[in-house]
């Protein structure tokens, strides 16, 4: 068979209304040959966790600029579990502190993507980290 | 039982009895064709067929997956299940997609009576994936009394849908054009029930009446039953119904549920049958036919092929004196059952 794309899953948690980021990223990784899932704006854990079960993906991506970061991808990550998508990849980006980061990892968000990460770094990240598809 | 068709049975099984997590890891499997995908299929297909398919398709743009939505919402109404396949194109450069169906359907995170899938084209013109079918069977087998299979963004001659689906929905925006482009053929002929979208916008109700006009009025009952009695087997138009709706409100939306059953329900008096077995017909050859191209194509790949290909590249041989080739050289030497 045909080597199968990746599917990764872009969603925005929160109430942040800035979704330029998330959409640019969005169409880069399709750029990158992934299958990508846009959600838009405004997810909660629940659309999320959600999302990521029925579309089977790979990979959740989730963008966050409110500062609600340290409540919400914690939960994200707890939903996921519990729904049996341990094996999903969870990474972040938009506006994130060092400082939060070895907490976010604690709970299960992989990598963390500041401003000034290319499309191309988050590519690689994600072939090298993404689960492997079965034959 | 072979490795594969274990695993199959007990996801089959697991997604038949409500594991939303199984379904969905199906569908993917259903997706990549893989062996445990087929098997699955083999396992479910004799409990299917008991899903209402409905196809919707349109031009981008038209309002496809704010209809859906809306449908969503009026079926969970009346307590029926509803599962969605929506698809988008893939790119054929990177073969990357962005699939951007699911942002006007997401109210339904804690519902198990909805449960939405998108789908990449992955290189098959036509509107739907090559899958798409066998995703909705999957489905089907699931329970889901609804199907929706939402096109992508269609022109004028993306047809398949009307193979793959029971009722045809075909979404037409206000204004899309005179009366001309109601009269061609291709994709409002298949239309089981034509839906202007977008009824709150100037023009809506005028297009739908050009659009009554023109497909409701192709033939006189008379004449269609005088015709029937000539042939019995000449295909005849369709005569959709053309309805109005504003999908972002759900104006007009239970008057399409009632006539999608409406449908559903004309075709259970035999007038499905011949769209029942098109469909069989369909799903059976497009196997065949993968089946002898991955043959011959495993068995076609050499030098002397390539030498063959390469005299139709310089314009030396016509494609159909090499196609003749090819095809002598694999039946004739090594004949086959």
């Amino acid at each position: 068979m045909s080597e199968r794309p990746i599917k990764v899953l872009i969603a925005k948690p929160g109430l942040d209304g800035h979704d330029r980021g998330a959409k640019v990223l969005a169409r880069g990784l399709r750029d990158e040959g992934f299958e990508v899932v846009y959600t838009g704006l405004r997810q909660t854990p629940e659309m999320i966790a959600t999302a990521a079960l029925q579309e089977d993906v790979d990979v959740v991506g989730l963008s966050i600029l409110s500062g609600a970061h340290m409540t919400l991808l914690p939960k994200v990550t707890r939903l996921l579990r519990e729904r049996g998508l341990d094996d999903v990849l969870v990474t972040a980006g938009g506006i994130i502190p060092d400082d939060d980061i070895p907490a976010l990892q604690e709970a299960g968000v992989a990598a963390v993507f500041g401003p000034g990460t290319t499309i191309a770094e988050v590519a690689a990240y994600i072939r090298s980290h993404a689960r492997t598809p079965e034959a | 039982m072979s490795d594969a068709g274990i695993r199959a049975v007990k996801l089959a099984d697991a997604a038949v009895a409500g594991d939303r997590r199984a379904l969905a890891r199906l569908l993917t499997a259903v997706e990549n064709r893989t062996a445990i995908a087929e098997a699955a299929l083999r396992r479910l297909y004799p409990s299917t067929g008991r899903a209402h398919l409905v196809g919707i398709t349109g031009a981008p743009g038209a309002g496809k997956s704010t209809l859906v939505a809306a449908l969503i919402a009026e079926a969970r109404q009346v307590g029926r299940a509803v599962a969605v396949v929506a698809v988008d194109p893939s790119s054929p450069i990177t073969g990357g997609a962005l699939l951007g169906d699911r942002v006007r359907m997401q109210a339904y995170a804690s519902d198990d009576g909805v449960f939405i899938r998108s789908m990449a084209s992955r290189g098959h013109a036509g509107g739907l994936a090559a899958t798409s079918t066998s995703a909705a069977t999957v489905l089907d087998a699931a329970g889901f009394d609804l199907v929706l299979l939402e096109t992508v963004g269609t022109g004028q001659s993306e047809v398949e849908v009307a193979a793959a689906a029971d009722t045809t929905v075909v979404l037409e925006a206000p204004d899309m054009g005179d009366e001309v482009q109601a009269i061609k053929a291709g994709l409002l002929e298949v239309a089981d029930i034509v839906v202007v979208n977008k009824g709150d916008r100037p023009g809506a109700q005028r297009t739908a009446a050009q659009l009554r006009a023109m497909l409701t009025a192709t033939a006189s009952p008379r004449l269609a039953s005088a015709a029937r009695d000539e042939a019995a087997d000449h295909p005849r138009p369709k005569r959709p119904e053309v309805l109005v709706t504003t999908a972002s409100t759900g104006e007009g939306v239970p008057a399409l549920l009632a006539a999608l059953d409406r449908h559903r329900a004309a075709g259970r008096d035999g007038l499905a049958d011949a769209a029942r077995l098109a469909r069989a017909e369909a799903q059976v050859w497009a196997i065949v036919s993968e089946r002898l191209r991955g043959r011959f194509h495993g068995a076609a790949t050499g030098p002397a092929t390539e030498s063959t290909l390469r005299a139709v590249a310089e314009h030396r041989l016509d494609p159909y004196t090499a196609a003749d080739h090819l095809l002598a050289s694999l039946t004739g030497g090594r004949p086959r059952a």
